[in-house]
């Protein structure tokens, strides 16, 4: 089976229910459902290997995925913000694809390319007009979506999900047609992350109507929640931060008091920036979600009564859940795993890995699967005794500082406690003693900085001494992409010079 | 059974997706379910009419098979003429 089968269920259910708000515009399930096998007949026309979506966030997200599922051909949304050398690598890799969105961008970078170009209201207003709305929903066996990873440590990779792994993955998270009429999610994340995509096949199945918004930007997103009354929204944790942000700053403050469920996942989640947000939105429930795109979103998750619960407790061990990642979802298995691929018990860090119908693990040109069929998600983390999640950063990103090895996370932790301390990460540098030393790039603030012997002396007071600087670099600012992802490869390029 | 096999009652408006399956029979109403549908609907079992929900998933008492209900009808599914039971599942809280 294949996800069109998802769109399909809820517009026989529902045929005239809004499912999405876009641009000022109601789509109906029906509607959307239309447009898509629509769609699907004109990217089946076109014998495009690949369907591109080169746009914001709109109906033709949407419409391109279902329309793609039911064509079986993968779709492939691309990062429009990436600089044009990059995204004419991407362009060129799924040549020729049926290109939707920015069509003069692609014909300068790919003068060319065989690709079947469309403007987004060309492309919406010609898949209405193709609309076969009576045909079935695809038998689904292939890839339904193709995901170039975002490269924070190496060249994008195309990650594959195929349409078992995201049906199992909506199966066993959402209950068809579970969300009552008046709840509405407000979908920000890009269409060309994971996130995204989850978002609207959530959604669809939930029945619950996306809010969708082009691009983020705080004060739109917070009008946007107020005028639409959104019940549910997704961020990462930079938009959050921005968010607090622009509450923070406004003279009057909006009502946001529909606002019932907000998940968040797609990066590191300071506790300093989750404790602010619960105390700002006292009566809304609040996710966490770790998950990658390998594994089609979602592998684990702590939901809004933990959240509350570590909140308003005094056991320090309770309390720390606000840091963690949950548990693992019920159809999920989860191990960490030391280098040598022994099963850790709980507290020791190493590894994780997941397994689970959801978990596709699979690049275009190989699967990362063992054998056996677990996922090394290259993340490193540990649980607790009860079986909470917590995550330490990418197992790549681990200093190996002669033969012991350190996650930059606890080293960044400590410093960040310290009240001048605005932004931190430790990097693995070059070492002729140790192989490798620690490289500390720190954001100071206020009036009287702390020095590089109290830094090291905090770092060696609160873990070890292996774990001091052996280079401070002070920055105005750490490299992020937009979605909030710490560049760690270019950290490392300040200790070049 | 491959899973994703799309099958429909004989007897009813019964429409399920296999999401897994063992063998035994498949069947709505207290007849074999089928891929395409021929000629008039038979009439239903009373003892298995007991209905289909739109989007529920039904499972046996071994987890064998697993089916979910892509369009209602009146007939009740089973296996082996042992009907189907609806699969218990935990609300999560939405993470997307």
């Amino acid at each position: 089976m294949d996800i069109s089968l998802l769109l399909k269920m809820v517009s026989d259910a529902g045929p005239d229910q809004i499912g999405l708000t876009c641009n000022g515009r109601d789509w109906s399930y029906s509607a959307l459902w239309a447009a898509a096998t629509g769609a699907a007949k004109l990217i089946a026309e076109s014998n495009a290997t690949h369907v591109a979506l080169l746009d914001t966030g709109s109906e033709a997200a949407p419409i391109a995925l279902f329309g793609a599922a039911l064509a079986g051909v993968p779709y492939c949304p691309l990062n429009y913000r990436l600089a044009d050398a990059d995204l004419a690598a991407l362009i060129a890799r799924i040549e020729p694809a049926f290109i939707i969105g920015d069509a003069d961008r692609v014909t300068r970078l790919a003068p060319d390319g065989q690709h079947t170009l469309f403007t987004r209201a060309a492309f919406v207003a010609a898949a209405e007009a193709a609309a076969d709305p009576d045909r079935e929903a695809g038998e689904g066996e292939g890839i339904a979506v193709q995901l170039f990873t975002s490269g924070t440590t190496a060249a994008p990779k195309a990650a594959i999900l195929r349409h078992a792994n995201l049906v199992s993955y909506i199966l066993g998270t959402v209950e068809f047609g579970s969300a009552d009429p008046a709840e509405a999610a407000l979908v920000s994340v890009p269409p060309y992350h994971v996130a995204g995509i989850a978002a609207l096949l959530s959604s669809v199945y939930a029945m619950r109507r996306i809010l969708l918004l082009p691009a983020f930007d705080p004060k739109d997103w917070v009008d946007l929640c107020r005028q639409q009354r959104a019940t549910n929204a997704f961020v990462v944790p930079t938009m959050l931060s921005r968010i607090v942000e622009h509450l923070d700053a406004a003279e009057e403050a909006p009502d946001l008091s529909s606002l019932r469920s907000v998940a968040y996942g797609g990066g590191r989640m300071p506790v300093e920036l989750i404790t602010l947000a619960l105390d700002l939105f006292p009566d809304t429930g609040f996710t966490n979600a770790y998950g990658l795109t390998e594994t089609s979103s979602t592998v684990a998750l702590l939901g809004p009564d933990e959240h509350r619960a570590a909140q308003s407790s005094d056991n320090p061990a309770i309390r720390a859940r606000l840091g963690s990642v949950g548990k693992p979802l019920p159809t999920i298995e989860l191990e960490i795993r030391d280098e040598e691929g022994r099963v850790l018990p709980a507290g020791e860090a190493g590894e994780i890995f997941v397994r689970g119908d959801q978990v596709s693990g699979e690049y275009k040109d190989r699967s990362a699967l063992t054998a056996d069929g677990w996922f090394p998600t290259r993340d490193a983390g540990y649980l607790d005794k009860d079986g909470y999640l917590f995550l330490s950063g990418r197992a790549d990103d681990v200093i190996v500082r002669g033969g012991e090895n350190m996650s930059p996370g606890e080293i960044e932790d400590v410093l960040l406690a310290h009240p001048a301390v605005a932004d931190a990460a430790a990097v693995g540098i070059p070492s002729a003693e140790w192989g490798e030393a620690v490289g500390l790039a720190i954001v100071l603030r206020g009036d009287n900085p702390p020095s590089d012997d109290e830094l090291c002396t905090l770092v060696r007071d609160r873990l070890r001494s292996s774990r001091v600087p052996q280079r401070i670099c002070r920055v105005d600012a750490l490299p992020y992409n937009e979605m909030g992802k710490l560049l760690r490869r270019e950290v490392k390029l300040l200790f070049e010079v | 059974m491959k899973p994703g096999t799309k099958l429909l009652s004989a007897v009813c408006d019964t429409e399920v997706m296999v999401i897994k399956a063992g063998s035994g029979e498949i069947g709505c109403g207290g007849a074999l379910m089928v891929e395409k549908r021929e000629g008039e609907k038979g009439a239903a079992n009373p003892a298995l009419s007991g209905g289909t929900i739109m989007g529920k998933r039904y499972t046996d008492a071994a987890a064998t098979f697993e089916l979910l209900c892509v369009k209602p009808g009146a007939g009740s599914l089973s296996v082996d003429g042992v009907a189907l039971q609806l699969k218990d599942v935990k609300p999560l809280p939405s993470s997307d």
